[in-house]
């Protein structure tokens, strides 16, 4: 990261104003000599320092181009002072810059004249008018009137230039802010500037549309109203909204955003810039999918399955008695195993925590669990030292991709690695069967084998092969070995192929933490609140607080730490699970068996989202009573005995944890529709029905029972609730990293653990203040020269606050079965996602739901002959387990022998193809 | 003008039918100066001839050009070499008769260019329009690699050049020489700044890179052949050899000639009888402009100036590219200013806003007050907005935009209003009427097809 890219910072109070770097020259601003860094850009040392200079076209996280000319000032460098525009002019010693010279004022008056010649003075009707920088920097540093009397210029307005951007040409000022996004920061160069003189204009190329995933970016970042977007098109007057910041759980990425409201209706979500994340960005699923929170297809109330087995409204009461009779009569008759919670991670931490209490410590199942058999096993989710999105982008270092399209799945996980490995060389290299949207950034990308990732990743620890494996040659083994070896190593763990198996990759992790201790783990798995439900015991084994259901058992070594902590939680629920529980996959067999009385899908939907749909079809039909807590009418649902309608996003308060184990707030902008309860509340109804107390009377009491058996966790949510505004940049949780089994317990003096981070965000990090933690230094995922090339932020301190838990989950053994190929006309299957699919988001937000592509069969070119088939015509997909009609359409992406379908999407189920159990799947293609 | 006889540099052949041959052009003495230099001379002393002959870029900044080629950073490479053939001034049209008349001078002198600067890639932007100047340039080029003039060993040496032609697509500011290295390198052509990009040490692909003019080059293999002394011996103390100058408009005679650089007068090239002749049907002159359009313009006070940098430069105007317009007494200032700012603001690239939108409003304002709506407010308002482009229109210009096409903009109308404003003062009534309005609307959008159609996975980058 250059020095460029400072942030926004003016609420920057200088209580502590930061030493001065080594490197710090002297400049005086206004008469003000003040520090600058060595490179630092004009405009950005003098924002930082108080003075404010005007600018449309320089955005702190783009580099500079210096056209709108509207920053310039007076430079003295030595010869004179002379008109230069402040984002183009690095800081250097002795320098002095007069903003509001004569010359200045003069330059800057006369450049507004000139943005306004052509801007259309209909302020009124736009959509910025109220936020719009030309409006306000014209009303500070403007001319009082206009001098311009001839027609201004025309075009044809607004036109679309995608699906959810209109562009009002007339009011572009042309300030390369959008253009610029598109080609350098989202790699997507599909709008441009076409023409010239004062016909200037943007637009796109015929036929190509602006279609990036980051394209809504391009309408926050936009200086006046040029670009607007359909889901917020005269909407709402800016000073009409109330607004909130929040995190983003449209994936699990975290990006900080404010929801925009107002009359009780979200409007729009903005991105904030945050340096640790999301850089202000967001992709267009996180943007505009707020519309699913206004949709009329919301569930406003309980349903019943009546007699006539429809599903019909029904009072609360009547829903909560049906499902906790329902509930009681199946502990009556399977006891506890018989009960299964499948999903979870739509809920914040603290509905999860409920949710854990009252399957785990109230009915006491460990059939739990929130990933839908499409993630990877939990263990390795916790048990891996985990990664920041900085660590990642550290330049130098090298980054190992195993795992989904980050584009497709983690889309500003994308934008971050894109910015390290075009700025801050970083090496990428990708591990997937098939070429994604992300490969042309990688250094190296191995079409891999389906199902054949663990032998890769072992080849490429040891560092040769004598032989080709998985289908790479033993050179580039080699090569990429190499270079592995060569630097720090991150890993972005996570699934890439839904048909192949979970195993195999955990297995690759483990592999890697083994052989090199000191890699770092970021986890793919993308789905809301997965991880923090992970850190809540929403799995099996697993209780809250990275605990074993085993700790303190004798049956695995346990931590001392943990054996007390569990001894708390014995004390503070009714009780424990008797023995670990199984997984989804396990729980739609014993469903499909006959052996679960009860099961609660909690916002899942297994029939689009379990990779196995025949056996999710026979888990719902065979469980006897389906109980759902969703925001929709599901597939899955639509077999529930008993609906409750949840409070989704916006309409809850509460805390969730990204991929990096860091944990932010989400806010309650809105109420729920309808009679809809917060996931908390059904747990706790459905608790007293059963006949106990669930202790938790507001959703943050979960922190503070956490905070009774694993203290360090528990007081990050007490903290950062009570911070939220002060820290966006949120709380991470580190993990334990020797790759040695579990440390000897070395902090059994909970309370001692904890600092006051979480109180105090700004404070240093916990490590350096733990004095009974002596190998904390190597848990450290953030090296100390952060400093130097983060920008300040409003902070003291550039670092997040750090949480280390005394005891870690330890790595299981994971068994991974070598596929065997059946049947030589057979392809192999790769299942991916894509941003856009039949999930519940997408659906049911309207600007987003054409952009879904349809299922399409995609083939190497080459196969398209041999196996007598045309392109875009329908072909017979068959798999051991189902078939499929889809259509066929050739792609150079995909390697010979291998089909790539995409899962989740309109007119061919690609997951009715998948066995669960099996870990390739073997696809013929044929003509109907 | 003195009386000696002075040679013909560059423009020699032009008299020759078949002057373009590579036939004709080595019985002429062509590629001996190559010859020389890679048998006799190293890279440094064919630089140090240049030096010495005190040779002044031909493009209109005037800056020497061996100094120039010094600023490529000691150790870098590669470097590469850059002609600017986009020739596009108004008024000019002496590269193009260079080229299409002596397209083996041109590249001689390339070759002698990048020997000089040890660079082994070069490349020649020719303007898109001068298709005769395209054709006769591509042949020369094949002719000269085939006979070994070019390519690899070149005449058995160790020196290796390899020339590519490139075609503009017809854009003025491409003639700005990083707007031109954008569209080298394929991009929209439009200025870079300046610092950090100078082409000395981030030009094309961000390498050293050395812009020379067409005319500047085909001077070198004279240089060359006949030495730097020789050369700076022609001239005026700091305006050394011969120079093209193009005269065009209200003369008897328009044409390309060449004259010694700094001896001669404004008054020996317009009105002499091999020169311009005069001005047409004996009528007065009323103003000329210089140096190409964006040159503030001179009048009879200044006829007898010399065609030298510095005086030119000290009378406030400049030499240029070597265009000289001339207006006789019939022109209507206002109407000849509105011709000049309207060629800039339909050139302007549109990057930065006070050349895009103030040229555009200039052009506005002179065409409405041709039109008649003219108001007494207007010449003020012109002076003004001319000072927000080019800070107190002075010469040299200052700007407030990226390159100098803006004040190139400010030049004509500076001049005209100082000089006529009692012209300008008869176009704006009293009356502050209604401008007439007109709605032209431009622009259909290219309607986006759904996103759904686009591209495959991988191939959504």
């Amino acid at each position: 990261m250059t020095d460029t890219k400072a942030t926004d910072d003016t609420g920057m109070t200088t209580g502590g104003a930061p030493p001065a770097p080594p490197d710090a020259v002297t400049v005086t601003i206004d008469g003000r000599e003040v520090q600058a860094r060595q490179g630092e850009l004009v405009i950005a040392a003098a924002e930082r320092h108080g003075v404010y200079i005007p600018r449309f076209c320089y955005h702190p996280r783009m580099e500079p181009v210096g056209m709108c000319r509207m920053c310039l000032v007076d430079i003295d460098t030595g010869r004179g002072p002379a008109i230069q525009p402040s984002c183009m002019i690095e800081c250097t010693d002795g320098m002095v810059v007069a903003t509001e010279s004569p010359t200045a004022k003069k330059a800057q008056e006369g450049v507004l004249e000139f943005l306004l010649v052509n801007h259309p003075l209909d302020c009124p009707v736009c959509d910025k008018g109220g936020e719009c920088p030309l409006q306000d920097q014209t009303m500070s540093y403007g001319p009082g009137e206009s001098r311009f009397i001839e027609e201004k210029r025309h075009f044809e307005k607004p036109i679309p230039v995608s699906d959810v951007v209109l562009l009002d040409r007339e009011r572009c000022i042309l300030c390369d802010r959008c253009t610029r996004f598109a080609k350098d920061v989202a790699g997507d160069p599909l709008i441009h500037f076409l023409d010239r003189g004062n016909e200037t204009q943007v637009n796109t190329f015929p036929g190509h549309p602006f279609a990036s995933y980051f394209s809504g970016n391009t309408v926050q970042i936009c200086p006046v109203g040029a670009l607007t977007a359909t889901p917020y098109r005269f909407k709402a007057r800016p000073w009409d909204l109330e607004e909130a910041e929040s995190t983003c759980t449209s994936c699990a990425v975290g990006c900080r955003m404010v929801v925009q409201t107002s009359r009780n209706t979200v409007l729009r979500y903005q991105g904030v810039d945050v340096d640790p994340v999301n850089w202000g960005w967001l992709c267009d699923k996180g943007r505009f999918d707020f519309e699913a929170v206004n949709s009329e297809e919301r569930l406003a109330s309980p349903l019943l399955r009546d007699e006539g087995l429809l599903l019909e409204p029904a009072s609360w009461s009547a829903a909560l008695g049906r499902a906790a009779s329902a509930l009681q009569l199946g502990l009556d008759r399977g006891g506890a195993e018989g009960v299964a919670v499948l999903g979870g991670a739509r809920l914040t931490n603290e509905d999860a925590y409920a949710w854990v209490k009252l399957a785990k410590g109230i009915i006491g199942t460990d059939n739990v669990d929130c990933q839908m058999g499409d993630g990877l096993p939990a263990e390795a989710v916790l048990g891996l030292p985990r990664a920041t999105i900085d660590d990642a982008c550290r330049p130098g270092g090298v980054v190992l991709l195993v795992g989904p399209d980050p584009k497709e799945e983690l889309p500003v996980l994308y934008l971050r690695l894109r910015h390290a490995v075009l700025n801050d060389d970083v090496a990428l290299v990708e591990l997937a069967s098939v070429e994604t949207a992300t490969s042309y950034l990688a250094a190296h990308s191995l079409r891999y084998r389906p199902g054949e990732v663990f032998g890769l990743v072992e080849a490429l620890l040891e560092g040769k092969s004598p032989t080709e494996v998985a289908g790479i040659r033993a050179d580039q083994i080699e090569d990429v070995a190499q270079l592995l070896a060569d630097r720090p190593l991150t890993v972005v763990l996570g699934r890439g192929n839904l048909a192949d198996s979970a195993v195999a990759v955990a297995a690759a992790g483990k592999a890697i933490t083994l052989a090199r201790p000191e890699a770092r783990f970021l986890s793919g798995l993308r789905r809301a609140n997965v991880h923090g439900a992970l850190e809540m015991g929403m799995a099996p084994g697993l209780l809250p607080g990275r605990l074993l259901l085993t700790d303190g058992k004798g049956a695995a070594d346990p931590g001392a730490s943990a054996a007390e902590a569990r001894e708390q939680l014995t004390g503070l629920w009714a009780r424990l699970p008797e023995q670990r529980g199984l997984d989804a996959t396990g729980i739609l067999q014993a469903a499909a068996d006959g052996r679960i009385e009860t099961l609660f899908l909690l916002g899942a939907d297994p029939l689009n989202d379990f990779p196995d749909r025949d056996l999710a079809e026979r888990g719902l039909a065979g469980a006897r009573t389906v109980i759902a807590c969703d925001l929709f009418l599901t597939e899955s649902v639509r077999q529930a005995d008993v609906v409750l309608p949840a409070a989704g996003y916006a309409e809850v308060a509460g805390t969730t944890t990204n991929i990096e184990a860091r944990v932010t707030t989400v806010a309650q902008a809105v109420t729920p529709p309808g009679t809809a309860q917060s996931d908390w509340v059904i747990a706790a109804e459905l608790a007293r029905r059963l006949g106990y107390d669930l202790g938790l009377e507001a959703p943050d009491h979960a922190w503070d029972e956490l905070t009774k058996f694993a203290p360090a966790f528990g007081r990050i949510g007490t903290g950062l609730l009570a911070a939220a505004q002060a820290d966006p940049d949120g709380v991470l949780v580190a993990i334990a990293t020797s790759s040695a089994p579990p440390a000897p317990a070395e902090a059994p003096a909970e309370p001692a653990a904890v600092d006051d981070a979480d109180e105090e965000p700004a404070a240093p990090k916990t490590d350096d203040e733990e004095p009974a933690a002596p190998k904390t230094d190597d848990e450290e995922p953030a090296a100390p020269k952060t400093d130097d090339e983060e920008p300040a932020a409003p902070k003291t301190d550039d670092e997040s606050p750090v949480i280390d838990l005394p005891h870690r989950v330890p790595l299981p053994e994971f068994t991974v079965v070598e596929p065997q190929n059946t049947d030589a006309y057979s392809l192999r299957l790769v299942a991916t996602r894509r941003l856009y699919d039949r999930g519940t988001l997408v659906r049911h937000s309207g600007s987003l739901v054409g952009l879904a592509e349809g299922a399409v069969a995609w083939l190497n070119p080459y196969e398209f002959e041999k196996l007598g088939i045309t392109s875009g015509d329908e072909a017979r997909l068959t798999s051991a387990r189902g078939q499929v009609l889809v259509p066929v359409r050739p792609s150079e992406a995909v390697p010979r022998g291998l089909v790539l379908l995409h899962v989740n999407q309109s007119g061919g189920r690609a997951n009715a193809l998948i066995d669960i159990h099996s870990p390739v799947t073997e696809i013929r293609v044929e003509r109907p | 003008m003195s009386d000696r006889e002075i040679p013909r540099i560059v423009s020699s052949r032009w008299d020759l039918e078949d002057g373009f041959t590579l036939d004709r052009y080595e019985a002429t003495g062509g590629y001996g100066a190559l010859r020389k230099a890679l048998e006799e001379l190293t890279p440094a002393q064919v630089h140090e001839e240049v030096k010495a002959a005190s040779l002044l870029g031909r493009g209109g900044a005037g800056f020497p050009a061996g100094i120039k080629w010094g600023f490529c950073p000691p150790g870098v490479f590669p470097r590469y070499l850059v002609v600017n053939g986009d020739e596009s001034e108004p008024g000019t049209y002496k590269d193009r008769i260079l080229m299409e008349r002596d397209p083996h001078q041109l590249i001689e002198g390339m070759l002698l260019a990048a020997y000089a600067i040890g660079c082994g890639q070069a490349f020649l932007y020719v303007r898109g329009e001068m298709a005769l100047a395209q054709e006769r340039l591509a042949s020369a080029l094949n002719d000269a690699y085939a006979a070994g003039y070019a390519g690899r060993n070149i005449l058995g040496s160790e020196f290796s050049l390899d020339i590519v032609l490139h075609w503009g697509a017809g854009a003025y500011i491409v003639g700005e020489e990083t707007a031109l290295i954008e569209s080298l390198e394929g991009n929209r052509g439009m200025p870079r700044l300046k610092p950090p990009f100078f082409p000395a040490a981030k030009g094309l692909y961000l390498q050293p890179t050395v812009v020379n003019n067409v005319e500047t080059l085909a001077n070198l293999p004279w240089i060359v052949t006949n030495g730097g002394g020789a050369f700076a011996d022609l001239g005026a103390e700091k305006s050394t050899g011969t120079r093209l100058f193009a005269v065009s408009g209200h003369v008897e005679n328009p044409g390309v000639f060449e004259v010694e650089f700094g001896t001669t007068t404004f008054r020996d090239l317009l009105y002499g009888k091999q020169y311009g002749g005069g001005i047409r049907d004996g009528r007065r002159l009323k103003a000329f402009i210089p140096g190409g359009a964006s040159a503030p313009w001179f009048y009879e006070e200044h006829l007898d100036l010399p065609l030298e940098t510095g005086a030119v430069g000290a009378a406030g105007s400049m030499l240029g590219s070597g265009a000289i317009v001339v207006m006789d007494e019939t022109t209507d200032a206002v109407r000849a200013c509105w011709r000049v700012v309207r060629f800039f603001a339909r050139e302007s690239c549109g990057k930065c806003t006070p050349c895009r939108e103030g040229t555009g409003w200039l052009e506005k304002i002179l065409l409405r007050m041709l039109d008649g709506k003219g108001r007494p407010s207007d010449v003020d308002k012109l002076l003004d907005i001319c000072d927000n482009i080019s800070p107190e229109i002075n010469w040299p210009p200052k700007q407030t935009t990226i390159c100098p096409l803006g004040p190139s903009a400010v030049s004509p109308i500076a001049s005209a209003v100082i000089r006529f404003r009692d012209e300008f003062a008869a176009y704006c009534g009293v009356d502050d009427g209604a401008v007439p309005i007109t709605v032209p609307v431009k622009g259909k959008a290219y309607l986006a097809q759904p996103v759904s159609e686009a591209e495959p996975v991988g191939a959504t980058s």
